[in-house]
């Protein structure tokens, strides 16, 4: 580790492995390091052990016992977890559950670096939205606007033509933009032209376009109408009924494929360095390299050469330091929380036609909140839990100083639960671009039930650290001409 | 060998397989030897490889072979447990002119056993056969420490001369569940590839 690298990155978080595996792909020299033992940090999947260390310490560790007998007691809490939930090896809970869109910029991802090669997906088998105490199926094309009881006769015909207009609109001709300008014209505009109702306006903005508020609505209606198009191909894409996918194992699959990757093209993985701490220049405020402690340097080396024993050595990065916000404290502020409910289930969550995996939406305005709240099923069925079982997870941006409240109304949809781990997490995001400081930190993970965000997030990491732009629409095209 | 494809009359069976052991110990070198039949003394550790494939015949039943290599992920202990997921096999290396090399692997094999895959081939492979003499680890404890974990397979190997390389990959062959299954984790309702054709199968939409 004593050596220099092109960059360090921190925290084995998706970002930080996506971030890891495009640069050790282009050739950069990578040197990745996690306080934990396992990988994925916020976005891990933990087994059950995992989730009740981090959880329910106190069951844990009562369990564990003392120092000396730990290996005995650890046994005879992996014998408890066993009788009550099945093999805690067969648990993989997302601390970040998102769904991914199947014709997004993930999967564009995915396909470029051939990560796709080390993960399985299945694709999500249901989409709902909440109205009025009720679940119906998400609509999402001029079809199903047609056969959508969400809808009466009138308001499906305006709906109709709403998504015959998304489908043929191709921003570079102008024929199919129907002389409205959607970079200048809001959401809110286009909506009025074609008379939707505000229920429908509810649906399209919330359980298609997936935006969590109603502040798209002045803002330019290009942007609304690209995340339509996006839920129209991810649906199309697979034809499955669902725009969604989901790997299985669950979404920590995915850090690790990325860090795979990095490893492949020559990227240094080290996990389990707790003390990993970033050096800076105090003058320049430049950050400099990170140091760490390593057990045994020899560790690989031939035979005879001496042990040196548990040190702390410094690498050093030529380009930039990458991570998390929890690896620069003073460079990062908390701009939210999410709350997140994650459920254990022995039955299919109620009323969605018994679906293994399923997303539903309830809109902010149907529950009289700011934000609305996403519930995610799961099942054994994407290998996330022991047989036989489910999982849920209810989450949405906290509003007010009950943030468990919050999650009722999700809760109530999901029928007996069988273990509930409630958790609010601080969203954290950095306070400057880094670009300057050698110093590039990632977003905290907000509470989108999709991926676009992350993304993006990562792609103008790319950009703070290499200064080049990584243009997606050309791998895609690449791709496309190698296959 | 044999390329054949799903042919009628042959049944194939498509199986990962991982290679654990220590840096150094030959996990590459036996891999290059049996994929590609070459050997390289100072065999640098690979770069851009995510797997390599090798198709074996054993008595009409094809074997895929789905090699993963540990891409140098174990050097400091990082493995990820992606790197196991739906393994059909394991080969565990060690290099028998190093004590050192011997200890990491009955670590691995302990790895492996936590992971609780209970249909999982286990291989036990004491690499460098080629010089004996200079020899730190007995084929006699070897054999006996495989017989008492239970292991499918104890055999010492060359990668250098290509000593009993394919064998190993053979017998592990032989010991695989004879039917065929279709690609392991893809199985089941809802199951879905990933290609650059993106939505290829879009449906245009149409009046109605």
């Amino acid at each position: 580790m004593d050596e220099e690298y092109d960059a360090i990155i921190l925290g084995t978080g998706l970002k930080e492995c996506l971030l890891a595996g495009v640069l050790s792909k282009e050739g950069y020299k990578i040197l990745h390091l996690d306080r934990n033992a396992y990988y994925g940090a916020e976005s891990a999947s933990l087994n059950l052990k995992q989730l009740f260390e981090k959880f329910r310490p106190e069951e844990f560790s009562s369990a564990k016992g003392g120092e000396n007998s730990s290996k005995e007691s650890e046994k005879v809490f992996e014998e408890k977890l066993k009788e009550k939930y099945g093999r805690w090896q067969d648990w993989n809970i997302d601390m970040v559950p998102k769904m991914m869109m199947g014709n997004g910029l993930l999967v564009k991802l995915l396909v470029h670096t051939g990560v796709h090669n080390y993960v399985s997906f299945k694709a999500s088998e249901g989409s709902y939205v909440f109205k009025q105490g009720k679940l119906f199926k998400v609509p999402a094309t001029d079809k199903d606007a047609l056969r959508s009881p969400l809808m009466g006769m009138f308001e499906k015909l305006r709906a109709r033509s709403f998504f015959v207009f998304v489908q043929d609109y191709d921003e570079t001709r102008v024929e199919t933009h129907k002389g409205y300008d959607l970079r200048t014209m809001t959401s809110r505009q286009l909506y009025k032209e074609y008379g939707l109702a505000d229920e429908t306006i509810e649906f399209i903005g919330h359980a298609l376009a997936l935006y969590t508020d109603e502040r798209y609505m002045d803002f330019p209606a290009i942007h609304m109408v690209k995340a339509v198009k996006l839920y129209e191909e991810s649906l199309a894409r697979f034809n499955t009924g669902s725009p969604y996918i989901y790997p299985l194992y669950g979404l920590g699959e995915l850090p690790q494929g990325f860090a795979r990757l990095s490893a492949v093209y020559g990227g240094t993985y080290m996990l389990n360095k707790p003390d990993a701490e970033v050096k800076w220049n105090e003058e320049t405020g430049e950050a400099i390299g990170v140091s760490a402690t390593m057990e045994d340097e020899t560790v690989g080396a031939g035979e005879g050469e001496e042990k040196k024993g548990p040190q702390v050595v410094t690498a050093k990065a030529k380009h930039a330091i990458v991570g998390d916000p929890s690896y620069f404290p003073k460079h990062s502020v908390q701009v939210g929380s999410v709350a997140r409910a994650l459920c254990f289930l022995s039955h299919p969550i109620d009323n969605v036609e018994n679906a293994h995996s399923v997303q539903i939406i309830i809109p902010a305005s149907q529950v009289g909140r700011k934000n609305d709240v996403y519930v995610f099923g799961c099942s054994y069925m994407h290998n996330v839990c022991a047989k036989g079982r489910y999982v849920a997870f209810v989450s949405t941006n906290v509003e007010t100083a009950n943030p468990e409240q919050e999650l009722a109304s999700g809760l109530s949809l999901l029928g007996t639960i069988d273990e509930k781990f409630v958790h609010i997490c601080p969203i954290m995001a950095p306070t400057t671009d880094g670009i300057k400081e050698k110093a590039i930190i990632s977003r905290g993970y907000d509470a989108t039930t999709h991926f676009e965000s992350t993304v993006r997030d990562v792609l103008d990491m790319y950009r703070r650290v290499t200064g080049k732009q990584l243009d997606l629409s050309q791998i895609d095209a690449n791709e496309a001409a190698t296959e | 060998m044999s390329n054949s494809s799903h042919g009628a009359q042959q049944s194939q069976t498509q199986a990962k397989l991982v290679l654990l052991g220590d840096m150094g110990a030959g996990k590459s070198s036996l891999v290059l030897r049996f994929v590609k039949g070459q050997f390289f003394e100072h065999q640098e550790s690979t770069i851009g490889a995510a797997f390599m494939t090798q198709t074996v015949t054993v008595d009409d039943h094809v074997v895929k072979f789905e090699i993963w290599d540990t891409a140098g992920q174990e050097r400091y202990h990082s493995l990820a447990p992606m790197y196991y997921r739906g393994a059909a096999a394991a080969i565990i290396v060690y290099d028998m002119q190093s004590q050192q090399s011997w200890q990491r692997a009955k670590s691995w094999v302990r790895e492996l056993q936590r992971q609780g895959n209970a249909n999982l081939v286990i291989a036990l492979a004491g690499n460098k056969s080629d010089c004996k003499d200079m020899r730190k680890v007995s084929k006699e404890e070897a054999e006996a420490y495989a017989e008492e974990q239970k292991l499918s397979i104890f055999l010492e190997t060359s990668a250098k001369s290509g000593e009993c390389v394919n064998d190993l990959f053979y017998s592990i062959a032989n010991k695989l569940p004879k039917q065929a299954r279709a690609t392991p984790q893809e199985g089941g309702r809802g199951g879905v590839v990933l290609d650059a054709n993106a939505g290829q199968n879009r449906q245009k939409s149409q009046c109605c």
